[in-house]
């Protein structure tokens, strides 16, 4: 059902794509390229154009001017063509609750146009794929998250696609159902699938193969989490843990040097605007200040770390503050955590 | 393209076993209805409470009496003794209507100038009407059979005939009964509720459910995703018809004089129109019960202007245009028409206009309405 791309090693490869509405420029010459067999992640905070873009890759809506290809079919020019070889999940899931396990996927892969021969095979191999075994009978309906989301995965992998549009999939699913669910994409996308996800969680973001940041409508980073961090992220990043810790974000705020403070638990973490200082003399700085300090030393930069750095220093706060709204607001912490 | 349309055809009759509930109540409400409307709801009201105030006390008094239980019209409850309580009794509700009859009632009968005071109680316009005719019509009868006896008295001596003789003769629907002439039409006012209630229902729960989305990125068609839905529709709708009809005719007596393959193509034409509002409706509202809500105010006015309950006849005029913009208006004309007339095409093309035109319409921007909103 599929077909080879012909010469090219994309998956996804759009030019200059723009999407207007009205006066407002949803997505704003878009320079996007996915490989095939990539797990590519697709970042930004709401409103940032993430779901538009989506929504003309999938053939849903016309751009406004440029264009590109999905698995080598022409957006613009044959738009419904798209829809039958790519497979796409949404974070509301889709799934009939009414229906069963086997009548949710038996729905999908006729929709899909999935042979009727072939059609048993492949709703066992994806029962099999989303460790739903013993359970085809039971309705969705009564699934719990974990089993509700890999079901969703299910049918949208029923008929083989090998491209799949992933719209925040693990929104408001428990820490071990996402963990087990980024395992479950890590594999299909190391077979050869290629995988595009849209999410808010950072440390998500860090087990992709590639990500793009897109805010405002435009790309503005794409590349390999840690060739971004070594290339494009040039500020230290330190952690400090001082006894008044308000005090500590006050004094720290006031320096010159230091772009961004923010106040992670009991600790503050800093983004240096200047590359020369070292953690000692951002520890001098504050017993200079009269701040008793316990340690600083310098850490990973985060991708949210990355993400922010890209957008000027004004804008800074509010992203952040838009970015870690989304986190909480789809819960708990992440696949990562605890690392 | 066969596998989509089967696929979603399929998922809705799924839908339809899962949920027994709707299912169970698709069958029986209809069933229900006829019972309420049939048999409960009789416009013909009889035996109203009646109270009398005999002042004459004679003969002719209770003769006349008499004539008005007979009529099965009048139930003589309370006697009073005097005018002030037979306006208490009407008062109070106890009678719905009073009969005065006068001191002098049996010599001014004999002089061909009697009168007896009616009074009815209007509140209820209902009994009102069935009261005033009654007691019309009752005294029509009593002067006739006092004139007939004094001619008989008299020297002409032959068989007297009264002046004007009309004879109506009820066609139909010859006992008059209620049932007849509203079961048929429930008929039409049930497929019209089915039918835009649960297409609605239908479209605004995959939206709410969000797997409308998925089915918009999936390659199936909009016309595939609309037919689907609307083909499980009309099957439960002609279940409810053929239930009806069969309760109408073996627990009712409602005759079906005319060709029931007519009466179901034609339905299908009225349901096309229906479908289109369920469509609209679910294209304007974001919820369930705002789907539901919706699809009741289409209902009321269908239901008390299109002739179901009340003749359009007796509407004033402003309320007949608005019946004569209602598809069920027609719809009703067809299905008495096939049920009651055992009339054909030839006849019932006049009311297939409308409900072609409304359905042509309506379905039209149903589905570009639709589509438009999907994209």
């Amino acid at each position: 059902m599929t077909e080879p791309v012909p010469g090219s090693d994309h998956a996804v490869i759009t030019r200059a794509l723009t999407r207007r509405f009205g006066h407002r420029v949803a997505v704003d010459h878009l320079d996007l390229q996915v490989r095939s067999g990539e797990l590519y992640g697709f970042l930004g905070p709401n409103g940032a154009g993430k779901s538009t873009t989506l929504r003309m890759l999938c053939g849903l809506l016309e751009p406004s001017e440029g264009g590109g290809e999905v698995l080598g079919i022409d957006l613009v020019a044959e738009p419904e063509r798209i829809k039958s070889v790519i497979g796409y999940m949404s974070q509301k899931f889709s799934l009939y609750d009414d229906l069963t396990v086997s009548e949710n996927l038996t729905f999908y892969a006729r929709v899909y146009m999935v042979p009727r021969a072939a059609r048993g095979p492949r709703i066992a191999r994806m029962v099999q794929l989303a460790d739903l075994g013993g359970r085809e009978g039971q309705l969705a309906g009564t699934l719990s998250g974990g089993y509700r989301q890999r079901l969703a995965l299910a049918c949208a992998l029923v008929h083989g696609p090998r491209l799949v549009f992933l719209d925040e999939p693990t929104a408001g699913v428990d820490p071990v159902s996402r963990r087990n669910f980024w395992g479950l994409i890590r594999r299909l996308a190391d077979e050869g699938t290629t995988i595009l996800v849209t999410t808010h969680y950072m440390d998500e973001a860090e087990l992709c193969d590639t990500l793009g940041f897109i805010y405002q409508g435009r790309l503005i980073a794409q590349g390999a989490p840690a060739s971004i961090k070594s290339t494009t992220f040039r500020q230290p990043v330190m952690e400090v843990e001082a006894a008044d810790v308000r005090r500590a974000a006050d004094v720290l705020a006031d320096w010159e040097v230091i772009e961004e403070v923010q106040r992670v638990g009991t600790r503050l973490r800093l983004v240096v605007g200047d590359r020369q200082l070292a953690p000692a003399d951002v520890e001098r700085h504050l017993t200079l200040a009269g701040v008793e300090t316990r340690w600083v030393q310098e850490v990973e930069p985060s991708v949210e770390d990355l993400f922010v750095s890209f957008v000027d220093k004004q804008r800074k706060a509010r992203l952040r503050e838009q970015l870690r709204a989304l986190a909480l607001s789809s819960e708990g912490g992440g696949p990562g955590e605890g690392r | 393209m066969a596998s989509r349309l089967l696929g979603i055809i399929v998922k809705e009759f799924i839908h339809l076993r899962r949920d027994m509930l709707a299912l169970v109540l698709a069958l029986a409400v209809p069933v229900a209805m006829l019972f309420i409307f049939g048999w409960a709801i009789n416009t013909d009201v009889k035996h109203i409470p009646t109270a009398v105030f005999d002042q004459s006390g004679s003969l002719e008094a209770r003769l006349f009496l008499e004539a008005m239980v007979n009529s099965q019209y009048f139930e003589l409850g309370r006697r009073a003794t005097s005018q002030r309580e037979l306006t208490r009794l009407i008062d109070s509700g106890e009678a719905k209507v009073g009969v005065v009859i006068p001191p002098d009632y049996a010599r001014r009968l004999a002089r061909q100038e009697a009168s007896i005071q009616v009074i009815v109680d209007a509140s209820d316009p209902q009994v009102a009407t069935s009261a005033l005719n009654a007691a019309t019509s009752l005294g029509a009868q009593r002067s006739l059979e006092v004139l007939t006896q004094t001619l008989e008295g008299t020297r002409l001596g032959r068989q007297p005939q009264p002046p004007v003789d009309v004879r109506v003769r009820a066609w139909y629907n010859p006992d008059l009964v209620s049932a007849i002439f509203i079961v048929p039409g429930l008929i039409g006012a049930l497929l019209m509720q089915t039918t835009i209630t649960a297409m609605a229902v239908s479209v605004v729960r995959e939206r709410e459910k969000g797997t409308l989305e998925a089915l918009i990125v999936s390659p199936i068609r909009r016309w595939e995703l609309l037919l689907g839905k609307i083909v499980p529709n009309l099957v439960v709708a002609f279940g409810q018809m053929t239930m009806a009809l069969v309760v109408a005719h073996y627990v009712f007596d409602v005759p079906i004089r005319g060709s029931l393959a007519l009466l179901y193509a034609l339905s299908l034409v009225f349901m096309m129109g229906t479908l289109g509002v369920g469509i609209l409706l679910s294209t304007a509202s974001r919820t369930v019960p705002q789907a539901m809500q919706l699809a009741f105010l289409t209902f009321l006015p269908s239901i008390y202007l299109s002739g179901l309950l009340f003749p359009i006849e007796g509407m004033p005029t402003g309320a007949q245009y608005l019946a004569a913009i209602i598809p069920l208006t027609y719809f009703l004309k067809i299905v008495r028409g096939i049920i009651l007339k055992g009339v054909g095409f030839g006849h019932l093309w006049p009311s297939l206009v409308p409900l072609v035109i409304f359905g042509t319409v309506v379905f039209s921007l149903a589905v570009l309405k639709f589509r438009k909103q999907l994209d």
